[in-house]
């Protein structure tokens, strides 16, 4: 089967620098995708410059055969929505508003929403269990319900192809598991294709069908969670001695 | 609930401005009647002292406040989006005091010189200077990453431009600056109609379009990230924003001289008022808020202490420093 995201020797980095070379990735529909390694080691930058956000230094991205160079903005809008891992400053906007945010690339000129994009508005709220805060201060809310939020306006989006920036950093556990769940059940359910980083190993095994580790200077591993979650790799990949790896993944309880 | 807020302040706005227009235009030193008025503007008034009073006095004037105020406002409003910044604004960031300089420049050493005078000249010098200072701060935003050194840096610019200026007034030639004088402390008289028009021509294409880009400066509100995953083509808009908020605050220095706080002041009332940031509301509520807001403070200026007249700033800065103030104590986490 085709993948509906590929890179081909992508080369990421700031100002012309390169932090990461070549870089192949290969997305398909309906699979989830973990990106894992060291803090810094330029997880983040791979999902901006796949985004559009930074400029490919070297090497193309292509979503659905398009290159992403080529497409205009609304174009790829349609094809990929993103949750960041920054916190949102939204001024006197509501959880409505800010969901509704989403429905940018399908409104008019003046970004009034047609009841088709009410509805779907409704729908990505639903699904992400916010229904409940359409009409709250979105500044007043909790970081996990902010995620939440930004995770229903990226739903209503309605792209085949979802990228978040460690979407688990401000849940607890119960909203770390309902939004894994989510994610699996968008993807078995829509097709949804979902790359995600991530800053928790354990949470890997629950959500990925295939992982990629990040480390200095490129991809340093890839493959099935089964494959990449043994403790040579890990490891590796993050520089864990033997006893600091058994401190860490010891069982607990 | 929500819809009566927006209709209730649009309806106060309004209401407030109608008043004050007609406060201004028949409160003074002169008290004109409302049937004097209406007898000027059909053109048939046969008192002339009436007739000079009305018509190159305070309707121009009036006119003045009206525009230059919306447009302040607007500019305001345009740089707190641009630089996510509640106390951004034109003249705190220095923007308003490097068009100062560039029309002083272009005062004494063109028209000074050469004897000309053209609404379009001045405009351009004080764009030229605008942008100049925009650029310090664009600079300067790049490297800082704490809102309130913004602020500073911003600051210290309008500091430096407005010294500048002082030097030019007093080593300028004595029969340049009679002008000069009264223009850099600020104020809304002296306008002829020519310069009306063209002001409101330059103030009225910037609102319309920056009406009409309301729907992307929505979603940068909610950061450049954001704005880009939804398809908004960040460097073009940035360019525009940067443009449009310069050539407004432009265009009010080249006229009136600096005029403090509006722009920080009156988009954050508005704000207040209709408790949304959606664009396509506050831009127009901001614009008929800067036209009110700069009537109100000119009538202030004008009959307060008459026949003495006070700074337009001065009063801007009394009526507008405490909204910054408010907002400091409300927003004290800003970094």
């Amino acid at each position: 089967m085709e993948p509906i995201v590929q890179t081909k020797n992508l080369a990421v980095g700031y100002n012309d620098e390169i932090l990461l070379k070549d870089i192949q990735l290969k997305l398909h529909r309906g699979e989830i995708t973990a990106l894992i390694g060291p803090n810094g080691s330029g997880k983040s930058t791979i999902l901006k410059t796949i985004t559009g956000n930074l400029k490919e230094i070297a090497g193309v991205t292509y979503i659905d055969k398009d290159s992403i160079k080529e497409l205009s903005g609304r174009e790829l809008a349609k094809k990929a929505a993103v949750v960041w891992t920054e916190r949102v400053k939204a001024e006197l906007m509501t959880g409505w508003d800010v969901v509704a945010a989403g429905r940018y690339p399908y409104t008019g000129n003046f970004g009034m929403l047609s009841e088709r994009d009410k509805e779907a508005v409704e729908r990505a709220m639903t699904l992400s269990g916010v229904a409940d805060l359409a009409e709250s201060d979105f500044n007043a809310l909790s970081d996990g319900q902010k995620q939440r939020l930004l995770l229903a306006r990226a739903i209503c989006q309605e792209t085949p192809v979802l990228i978040l920036d460690e979407p688990t950093s401000y849940l607890d556990i119960r909203y770390k598991a309902e939004l894994l769940h989510l994610l699996k059940k968008l993807a078995a359910e829509n097709q949804v294709t979902v790359l995600l980083s991530l800053h928790e190993v354990e949470l890997v095994k629950k959500v990925a069908d295939y992982v990629v580790g990040v480390k200095e200077s490129g991809i340093f591993c890839q493959g099935k969670p089964h494959e990449i979650l043994q403790e040579t790799v890990i490891r590796a990949l993050y520089d864990l001695d033997e006893e600091q790896y058994r401190f860490w993944f010891q069982r607990t309880w | 609930m929500k819809h009566t807020r927006i209709v209730m302040t649009f309806a106060g706005l309004t209401a407030s401005l109608l008043l004050l227009v007609f406060l201004n235009v028949n409160v003074g030193s002169v008290s004109v009647s409302p049937l004097d008025t209406f007898q000027v503007l059909i053109g048939a008034q046969e008192n002339e002292t009436m007739y000079n009073i009305l018509w190159k006095i305070r309707l121009p004037r009036l006119c003045t406040a009206a525009v230059l105020g919306g447009g302040l406002a607007l500019s305001g409003f345009l740089i707190q989006t641009f630089f996510n910044n509640p106390i951004a604004g034109p003249y705190i960031l220095g923007i308003s005091s490097g068009a100062e300089l560039t029309v002083a420049l272009v005062m004494i050493f063109v028209i000074g010189k050469h004897n000309t005078s053209s609404s379009l000249l001045l405009i351009g010098a004080a764009f030229c200077g605008a942008l100049l200072s925009m650029c310090f701060i664009l600079m300067l935003s790049a490297r800082v990453s704490r809102a309130s050194m913004l602020i500073v840096g911003g600051v210290m610019i309008g500091y430096i431009c407005s010294a500048a200026t002082d030097f030019l007034i007093t080593f300028a030639d004595e029969n340049d600056v009679a002008n000069l004088k009264s223009w850099s402390l600020g104020s809304f008289s002296g306008m002829s109609w020519d310069n009306v028009k063209v002001m409101s021509i330059v103030v009225l294409l910037c609102f319309v379009l920056v009406f009409l880009l309301s729907k992307p400066i929505g979603a940068y509100q909610m950061g450049e990230l954001y704005a880009k995953s939804v398809g908004v083509n960040i460097r073009l808009f940035r360019v525009v924003i940067i443009v449009m908020a310069s050539l407004l605050a432009a265009c009010v220095t080249a006229f009136a001289g600096p005029v403090s706080f509006v722009g920080i002041a009156v988009p954050h009332i508005v704000k207040l008022l209709m408790k949304t940031s959606k664009p396509l509301l506050v831009v127009p509520a901001c614009f008929v808020g800067g036209a009110v807001f700069c009537l109100g403070c000119d009538l202030i200026a004008r009959t307060a202490f008459a026949p003495a007249m006070l700074n337009i700033s001065s009063v801007t800065a009394l009526l507008g420093a405490p909204v910054v103030i408010v907002m400091l104590f409300k927003n004290g986490r800003m970094g």
